[in-house]
């Protein structure tokens, strides 16, 4: 899983216009923002002049206070909204060259979080998942197989067949993070995911994430949850006003870490070890039933 | 697969949200019943009106002394180089006595002699181009043939009928109309709303990338499936009172029967396209504001 092309195989697409990512745009970026501006219909700034870019297989966080930007730059990457000025590349293509008709199946190469989840509340937590793959044209047999293996690693394998508001709030942002990644999309994007989650059950979805950032995803989480981040230790894009303020590769970015280690950590666990015992006694019990926790 | 997929997505989400696709059904049923029921009044009232114009005619009176080759003449006349004649009768002197005595026995005992014109009795094409035909046929009150004696139709009658049946079937064409469009905003109205409430679940679809499509032909076999059963419904009822109410009725009132109204498998048949194509193509269009995220 080193190397990870953002291309991979669409059965509904036909073979039209090759398209070579890497021909244009630098290099490894699967993300590239260039001078790019947002100004909304009212006049309100969403994003000013930001540039930056990130590479395949980061774990990158934007940060900033409300109304800074972070959502619009989720916006314009799903291409839910265009750049007023700049461009911006996914995977070495200029969003903007990206017709109307074709957006759907952008969309498709990209998971997305939201801090209020957005499942479909009149389908299972099995249907929700399923319906990603559904859009794709995969085959039913295809689905059947996929969707209990995504929902035993997000920890839902007992969940299959609740509707989502019978399920608690880190529940649901598992469903949504299994819906996002069922397609092993390369580029995750998660926009303030434990936004509306207690900070146990965050630390949880952080952990999903960042195992999932180890099968080699790009993942690009928003939020202003300072204590999370500094934590984590991962590279930071802070926004102001619309503005990028800071973009720094966190001192202790520790690569190799197993997910296990990182829990530890970010429960703040492993600097005393008396409390260890209990920390990981109190995982057990929330984590029946998951399995693949490397 | 497609096909099976949709159908099974069209099926759950009429059951999940059972409420408002019943108010759906409900909006279809009535709107079929009372155009139901509309149809065949507004086709007997304009029956009956262009009936009654119908019997509009024109008499042309030949001179009492007009020869059999005069007749001859005039007959051609009428038949070949007027406009507007849609059809001419002959009336013999002879015929006309008879008709009459039948009529006032007493009088034309009196009479002994025959004082009866030989007669054309002629329908125009249309009876608003009844005047017309009358002013060829003698402009300016002088008969274009000297074996015609008068040319008549009974004036004052004739303009009240005229203009009498022409309010009627005005009426009942701005009826239906006013109907029809009650019906379609009522449909789409009702299915706007339906899909307003559904609106978050179209923008979460979009977003996880399903082509417009995707999403649209659910929401149109559902229309399908509401137009159906509102019709189907709405016909039921449309054959249970032709059968309890009118069957009977016309049976002992010839008025009820006479005019000719629609025949009612045809009726069936426009009230079942109806519904199918108006909820359908009402669900399919309403989408498409929520379509653009
Ligand atoms: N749909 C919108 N219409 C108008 N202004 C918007 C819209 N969305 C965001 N904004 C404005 O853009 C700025 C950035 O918003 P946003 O990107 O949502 O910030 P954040 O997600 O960091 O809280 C804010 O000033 C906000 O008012
Ligand atoms: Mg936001």
């Amino acid at each position: 899983m080193a190397e990870r092309s953002f291309r991979r195989e669409q059965p509904n697409r036909p073979a039209t216009a090759p398209k070579r990512p890497q021909a244009r745009g630098s290099g490894n970026h699967v993300i590239e923002f260039r001078g790019v501006s947002k100004v909304y219909e009212g006049g309100d700034v969403g994003l000013d002049q930001a540039t930056f870019a990130i590479e395949r297989g980061e774990f990158v966080f934007l940060v900033g206070h409300t109304g800074s930007g972070k959502s619009t730059i989720m916006r314009l990457l799903i291409k839910e909204a265009d750049a007023s000025a700049g461009s911006v590349r996914v995977a070495g293509r200029d969003l903007s060259e990206i017709p109307r008709k074709r957006v759907p199946y952008y969309r498709r190469n990209i998971g997305v979080v939201w801090q209020d989840f957005k499942l479909l509340p009149n389908r299972t937590v099995y249907d929700n998942v399923a319906y990603a793959l559904q859009v794709t044209g995969r085959s039913r047999r295809e689905i059947r197989q996929k969707v209990p293996d995504i929902l035993r690693l997000t920890g839902l394998a007992t969940k299959l067949h609740n509707y989502p508001d019978q399920l608690s709030g880190g529940e649901q942002q598992r469903v949504s993070i299994a819906r996002a990644f069922v397609n092993h999309p390369p580029l995750l994007l998660c926009d303030e995911p434990t936004g509306n989650l207690d900070p146990e059950t965050s630390i949880g979805i952080m952990q999903l994430l960042y195992r999932i950032n180890r099968t080699g995803t790009t993942v690009l989480v928003a939020t202003h949850d300072h204590a999370m981040v500094d934590k984590m230790r991962r590279r930071v894009i802070e926004l102001a006003e619309g503005r990028v303020v800071r973009d720094e590769a966190a001192g202790l970015y520790t690569r190799d870490e197993t997910t296990r280690e990182f829990a530890a950590r970010m429960r703040g666990a492993v600097a005393d070890p008396a409390l260890d015992p209990a920390a990981r006694g109190t995982r057990h019990v929330r984590e029946r039933g998951r399995t693949g926790s490397n | 697969m497609r096909l099976g997929f949709f159908l099974r997505e069209a099926m759950r989400s009429l059951r999940r949200n059972a409420m408002p696709s019943f108010a759906a059904m409900a909006t279809v049923l009535v709107t079929m019943l009372v155009l139901g029921v509309f149809i065949p009044i507004v086709q007997a009232t304009t029956g009956a009106a262009n009936e009654v114009r119908s019997r509009l005619l024109l008499d042309v009176y030949m001179k009492t002394d007009a020869s059999a080759a005069d007749v001859s003449r005039v007959r051609a006349r009428l038949a070949n180089e007027t406009p507007h004649v849609k059809k001419v009768e002959f009336v013999s002197k002879k015929e006309a006595y008879a008709q009459e005595r039948k009529r006032n026995p007493e009088a034309y005992q009196l009479l002994g002699t025959n004082p009866l014109p030989d007669t054309f009795r002629v329908t125009p094409d249309k009876a608003s181009n009844i005047n017309q035909l009358k002013s060829s046929l003698d402009p300016g009150g002088r008969p274009v043939d000297p074996a015609i004696d008068t040319v008549r139709n009974r004036r004052d009658e004739t303009n009240k009928i005229l203009s009498a049946t022409r309010v009627v079937k005005l009426t009942t064409a701005m009826l239906a109309a006013l109907l029809i469009t009650a019906s379609i905003l009522l449909i789409s109205n009702t299915i706007r709303l339906s899909l307003y409430a559904r609106r978050r679940e179209v923008e979460v679809m979009k977003l996880v990338g399903a082509t417009d499509w995707f999403i649209r032909w659910p929401f149109v076999i559902e229309g399908v499936v509401v137009g159906a059963l509102g019709g189907l419904l709405a016909i039921l009822l449309l054959a249970v009172g032709k059968i309890a109410l009118i069957d009977p009725l016309a049976a002992d009132f010839a008025l009820i029967a006479a005019p000719d109204t629609v025949n009612f498998g045809v009726l069936i048949a426009v009230l079942m396209g109806l519904a199918v194509t108006l909820s359908a193509a009402g669900s399919g269009i309403s989408l498409r504001r929520f379509l653009r995220v």
